[in-house]
């Protein structure tokens, strides 16, 4: 099958982060946080100034980069590049909308429950509960 | 046409009969096992979506455990803790590692993260003032990493399984309605000109002028067979 996206076996993958400065401060206290030699990070704090394109970039580079695994993104952060996130359809990295702050969560944005809760349609089981 | 070329030459003789009739067992063999793999492929699915659901609405209690931790932490330590921590990074001490898990001839990545105990002892944040704070706000994301990462490999499968799903039920279908169909018009359009020049053999040896008439017959049974729209064979 020449098709079937090969799923890379590494030890040590990176978690890259998209978010508003108080969810990269924790994660980064946590362990996170990677710079590398050309003082590249593995994470971009989303506040005011930040502008569209510039999330775009680093998404585009997140979903690229050989060592990241998972990417967490805030959820008004991926609300403003939703085309995006939308089109993204690899297993590896995961994309993961979290979320913030000072945005409550709502999970009929999320692309992947979207889809699961579609699936799920039957017995509407995130629906059910907001 | 491309299924012009591919056609199997169909001649109405025991051999080909036999033939047929294999690949009519092939086909039906192929199908239930695929069927099987798909049955499998479902149940798996049904747990992970679930799971998903059951862990995102844990996710959201967590963050919030989290980022309540982390205000704490500015309470007691300062506000200008973030610009410690900002300017601290070096190497990531919290990484994750992927495998793989084989389900029914499907690979799906599995995520576990490793934690450097050793990188995080020699962290000094917060050593004015503050210090157990930090140290619990740390435990809570950690603990919020780990259900992410839980998170983020149930969602790769997800993926993963919703695409083996798609490609082994339109295989399935295929066996199903297209193959297993034709082999079968196959086999009876075979038994019905083997009882037919059976019946034309018979007959042409009490009249031996009618041999030619039975070989055109023949032929021209092939010609209509080739006709029929629905073989791609």
């Amino acid at each position: 099958m020449a098709s079937r996206v090969q799923i890379p076996t590494n030890n040590s993958a990176l978690i890259a982060m998209i978010a508003d400065e108080d969810t990269v401060v924790g994660f980064l206290l946590a362990g996170v946080g990677n710079v590398d030699i050309r003082r590249k990070t593995n994470y971009l704090i989303v506040d005011s100034k930040t502008t569209v394109k510039q999330i775009e970039d680093a998404f585009k580079e997140f979903t690229t980069r050989e060592d990241i695994a998972i990417v967490l993104i805030s959820q008004y952060v991926a609300n403003m590049i939703r085309f995006l996130v939308d089109s993204y359809n690899k297993p590896v990295p995961a994309i993961l909308e979290i979320p913030s702050k000072d945005h409550p969560y709502d999970p009929a944005h999320d692309s992947v429950l979207s889809r699961v809760k579609y699936l799920f349609s039957s017995e509407s089981v995130a629906s059910g509960r907001r | 046409m491309s299924g012009q070329s591919q056609r199997l030459n169909v001649v109405p003789t025991v051999t080909m009969l036999g033939v047929v009739k294999a690949r009519l067992v092939g086909a039906t063999r192929g199908h239930a096992l695929l069927k099987k793999k798909s049955d499998a492929l479902t149940v798996q699915f049904r747990q992970i979506l679930k799971k998903i659901v059951s862990t995102k609405e844990s996710m959201g209690d967590i963050m919030k455990t989290s980022s309540f931790a982390l205000t704490e932490a500015k309470y007691v330590a300062g506000d200008n803790i973030k610009h410690v921590v900002l300017e601290n990074v070096r190497e990531a001490s919290l990484r994750v590692r992927s495998r793989q898990e084989n389900v029914a001839g499907v690979k799906l990545p599995k995520f576990d993260y490793t934690a450097d105990a050793d990188a995080a002892k020699s962290d000094l944040t917060g050593l004015a003032r503050g210090g157990q704070q930090v140290q619990q706000c740390r435990a809570a994301y950690v603990k919020a990493i780990e259900v992410l990462v839980e998170l983020a490999s149930l969602q790769t499968s997800f993926l993963t399984l919703d695409e083996a799903i798609k490609t082994t039920n339109r295989r399935v279908n295929a066996l199903e309605n297209v193959l297993k169909k034709i082999q079968g018009y196959k086999k009876r359009e075979i038994e019905k000109k083997m009882q037919m020049q059976l019946q034309i053999q018979s007959s042409s040896t009490k009249v031996p002028s009618n041999k030619e008439a039975s070989f055109n017959s023949s032929q021209n049974l092939l010609a209509v067979a080739d006709k029929d729209e629905d073989i791609i064979f």
